[in-house]
C-alpha cells in the first residue's frame, strides 16, 4: 500500500498523500456536512410536518403544505402562492436580464481603460458591497418618495397619479435589485473581456464579417465563460432576495424570499415555511439545469 | 497614373506609435503574382506594415495603392486582402469547415457556391480528413493549413501571411515552405510575407526587403540580397558574414594583417569589407592574392560543413567536413577579390 510516488517532485507514499489530503480538506467537509447538508435535510423533513395549535412543530407526515402552496387551503381554491412564486421568477429573471444588458458594456468599458483606471473603476462597482443593504433601500425609499424629484417628475408627465410615490411598486424593487446585484454580474463579465483575444476580432473583420457577424462569432462566444457565471451570480441571489423586495415591494409586491421569512417569523409556521424553501430550492435547481443543459447543446451545435 | 491590374504599391508611410516611429516613410511595390518577403528583427516595422496593408492599422502619411485604387482609407473587410495571422487565429467555436466558410458567409455567397469553394479549398490543403473538426482538436501544422484555406477560399488579390510558421517546429516549416512557394505558383496569387527568419526568406521568395527600424534597408532577389549587401547590417542579418575593417587610400586597401586587392575601388576612406565563410578558400600554399596565413583557433562540426576560426582577424571559414585540418593547425586562407564585397557604409 505505501507505494512511493513522486507528486510535483515530492517524493511521498500514496498512503501519506491520502493522509494529508484528508487532514485539509476534511475541515471544510465536516463543517458543510454539519452546517449544511444535515440541516437541509431537517428542514426537508419538516416540509412534510404539521403546525401546531401554538406554532410548534408535530412530527406527523403530512402533504397538506404542498396542497397548500399548491393553493388547496382552508377555504375555496386560491392562486396566491403559485402568484408569488411566478412573480419572484419573473423578477429574477428581468433583474438578471438588466444586470446583464448594464454589466456587458461596462465591462468593456473597464477592459479598456488603462490598468491604474481599470483598478479604481472596479473599486467603484464594489462600493456598493461596503453598504450595508438595508442602508441603499432606505436610501431608494427616500429617491423614489412622492415629493422627490423622479416621482414629480413621472407625476408631471402623467405616469403617475398626483401625490404618490414610485415607491412601494414593482419598479421600486427591480431599482432595488439590479443595484445589489450588478457587481455579481460585472465581476465575472470583465474577467473574461480582460481575456479577450483581440486578434479573432481582427480576423473576422478581415474576413469581410459585419459588426454583427463580428460580435457573435468573434467576441460572444469568448465572453460565454464570464456571461454564464454572471447569471448564475445574479439569478440565484435574486431568486432568493427578501430585504429588497419587503423594504421597497411594499405588501402588495410579496416574493418567495418574503413569504418565506413570513412563514418562520410572524406566522410561526416553520412547516409551511420549509415547504417553499423547498420550492425555491427546486425552481432555481430546474432553472440552472435547463440554463446549463442549453449551454452544453450551445457548444455542441 | 494607374498601376498594373493587381499590383500592390505602397507610397511613403509612415506610423508613429506614441514616441516610436514604427515606419518612416516607406516606399515598396509588389507585382502581380510576386511571392515577396519583409524580413527582419523583431520591432523593425515589418508587421505594421501588413497590418496598414490589410487595414488593421491606419498609417499616419502615405497611400496604399492596389491595382488603381487607392485603399489607404477603405476599412478591413471592404478590402480584397486576406491576412494568415501569426497564431492563426481561428474561431474556436466553429469547425474547420465553418472557419473556411466565414468569409464566404459574410459576404452572403449562395449556399452552393459557398459549399463548393469550400471543399475545393479544403482539397487544395489536405484539410477535408478533418474538416469537422474544432480548432483545439488540431496540430500546428493543419491549423496552418485551415488558417491557408481560410483566407484563400476568399480568392484575395493579395494574400498577406505574418509569421505564420513562427509556431512549427523546424521539420515541419521546412515542409510548410515548400508547400507555401507550391502554392503562390499554382495559383499566381501576390503573396506579401512577413518573417523574422532570413533563411525562410531566401527560400521562398521572389524578392525579399530587409527592414530595420522602420526603414527598407535593401530589397532585391534573395540571390542580390546575399551576394551584395548594401551595408553591415543586411550583411550580418542575411546569412554569416565576416566582416573585415579596412582603410582605403590611393587604390590601396589595408586590412590589419596586409593589403587585400577589390574588385571596385571603395568610395570610402574608412570602412568594411564582407565576405561569406563559404567563400574563403583554404589553402595548402600562399596563394597569388590576398592570401593570409593563420592558426584554426576553433573548429565547429556542421554535418553538412564544417566551420573554422582562423586567427588572426576571427575569420570564419566554410569547408567540407573532410578537410584534414584540426585546431591549432597554421593554414593558408585566400578572400578571392571577387567575393570581397566593398559595404557602402
Amino acid at each position: 500500500m505505501s507505494r512511493l510516488v513522486i507528486w510535483y517532485g515530492q517524493l511521498t507514499t500514496r498512503r501519506r498523500l491520502w493522509t494529508k489530503g484528508a487532514l485539509l480538506a476534511g475541515g471544510a467537509a465536516l463543517w458543510l456536512l454539519a452546517f449544511l447538508l444535515l440541516p437541509a435535510l431537517v428542514m426537508a423533513a419538516l416540509g412534510f410536518t404539521k403546525r401546531g395549535p401554538y406554532g410548534e412543530v408535530q412530527w406527523q407526515f403530512t402533504l397538506e403544505n404542498f396542497r397548500r402552496l399548491l393553493g388547496y387551503g382552508l377555504m375555496e381554491w386560491s392562486a396566491d402562492y403559485l402568484l408569488i412564486l411566478g412573480r419572484s421568477i419573473w423578477v429574477a429573471l428581468v433583474t438578471t436580464v438588466l444586470c446583464l444588458l448594464l454589466a456587458y458594456p461596462l465591462a468593456f468599458f473597464i477592459a479598456g481603460r488603462s490598468r491604474r483606471t481599470r483598478a479604481a473603476l472596479l473599486g467603484l462597482v464594489m462600493v456598493p458591497f461596503c453598504t450595508n443593504l438595508v442602508i441603499r433601500a432606505y436610501g431608494w425609499m427616500l429617491l423614489l418618495g412622492h415629493q422627490m424629484p423622479p416621482a414629480r417628475l413621472a407625476q408631471l408627465a402623467g405616469f403617475l397619479p398626483p401625490d404618490t410615490g414610485l415607491y412601494p411598486g414593482a419598479l421600486a424593487v427591480f431599482l432595488g435589485m439590479v443595484t445589489s446585484d450588478l457587481p455579481f454580474a460585472v465581476l465575472p463579465l470583465y474577467t473574461s473581456v480582460e481575456r479577450l483575444d483581440w486578434s479573432l476580432v481582427e480576423a473576422a473583420r478581415d474576413l469581410y464579417a459585419p459588426r454583427r457577424r463580428v460580435f457573435l462569432h468573434a467576441i460572444l462566444p469568448q465572453t460565454l465563460p464570464g456571461l454564464t457565471a454572471a447569471i448564475i451570480l445574479t439569478f440565484i441571489p435574486a431568486m432568493g432576495a427578501f430585504v429588497v423586495p419587503d423594504l421597497l415591494g411594499g405588501a402588495k409586491y410579496m416574493l418567495v424570499g418574503n413569504l418565506i421569512q413570513q412563514q418562520f417569523g410572524a406566522s410561526r409556521d416553520w412547516p409551511f415555511g420549509a415547504t417553499v424553501s423547498l420550492a425555491l430550492l427546486v425552481l432555481t435547481l430546474i432553472g440552472l439545469f435547463l440554463f446549463r443543459g442549453r449551454e452544453g447543446a450551445g457548444e455542441r451545435g | 497614373m494607374s498601376g498594373e491590374q493587381g499590383e500592390l504599391r505602397v507610397e511613403g508611410v509612415s506610423k508613429r506609435f506614441g514616441e516610436v516611429a514604427a515606419l518612416c516613410d516607406v516606399s515598396l511595390a509588389v507585382a502581380r503574382g510576386e511571392f515577396v518577403t519583409l524580413v527582419g528583427p523583431s520591432g523593425c516595422g515589418k508587421t505594421t506594415l501588413i497590418r496598414i496593408i490589410a487595414g488593421l492599422e491606419l498609417a499616419d502619411g502615405g497611400r496604399v495603392v492596389l491595382g488603381s485604387a487607392d485603399i489607404t482609407r477603405l476599412p478591413a473587410h471592404r478590402r480584397p486582402v486576406n491576412t494568415v495571422f501569426q497564431d492563426y487565429a481561428l474561431f474556436p467555436h466553429l469547425s474547420v469547415r465553418e472557419n473556411v466558410a466565414f468569409g464566404l458567409r459574410s459576404r452572403k455567397r449562395p449556399p452552393e457556391e459557398v459549399e463548393r469553394r469550400v471543399a475545393a479549398a479544403l482539397e487544395m490543403l489536405q484539410s477535408e480528413g478533418f474538416a469537422q473538426r474544432r480548432p483545439h482538436q488540431l496540430s500546428g501544422g493543419q491549423k496552418q493549413r485551415v488558417a491557408l484555406a481560410r483566407a484563400l477560399v476568399n480568392e484575395p488579390e493579395v494574400l498577406l501571411l505574418d509569421e505564420p510558421m513562427s509556431a512549427l517546429d523546424a521539420k515541419l516549416r521546412a515542409e510548410v515552405r515548400l508547400e507555401l512557394r507550391r502554392l503562390q505558383r499554382q495559383l499566381g496569387k501576390t503573396f506579401l510575407l512577413v518573417t523574422h527568419d532570413q533563411d525562410e526568406a531566401m527560400t521562398v521568395s521572389d524578392r525579399i526587403f530587409v527592414m530595420r527600424d522602420g526603414r527598407i534597408e535593401q530589397a532585391g532577389t534573395p540571390a542580390e540580397v546575399y551576394e551584395h549587401p548594401r551595408n553591415r547590417f543586411v550583411a550580418e542579418f542575411v546569412g554569416a558574414a565576416n566582416l573585415i575593417p579596412v582603410t582605403a587610400s590611393d587604390g590601396a586597401v589595408q586590412a590589419a594583417w596586409g593589403q587585400l586587392t577589390t574588385l571596385c575601388r571603395p568610395p570610402w576612406q574608412e570602412g568594411i569589407l564582407a565576405i561569406r565563410p563559404e567563400r574563403v578558400r583554404l589553402c595548402t600554399q600562399e596563394p597569388a592574392a590576398n592570401g593570409l596565413r593563420g592558426r584554426v583557433r576553433e573548429l565547429i562540426y556542421c554535418g553538412a560543413h564544417v566551420d573554422l576560426l582562423v586567427e588572426p582577424a576571427s575569420l570564419r571559414v566554410r569547408c567540407a567536413p573532410s578537410a584534414a585540418v584540426q585546431v591549432g593547425d597554421e593554414v593558408w586562407v585566400e578572400l578571392p577579390p571577387e567575393h570581397l564585397e566593398v559595404l557602402s557604409e
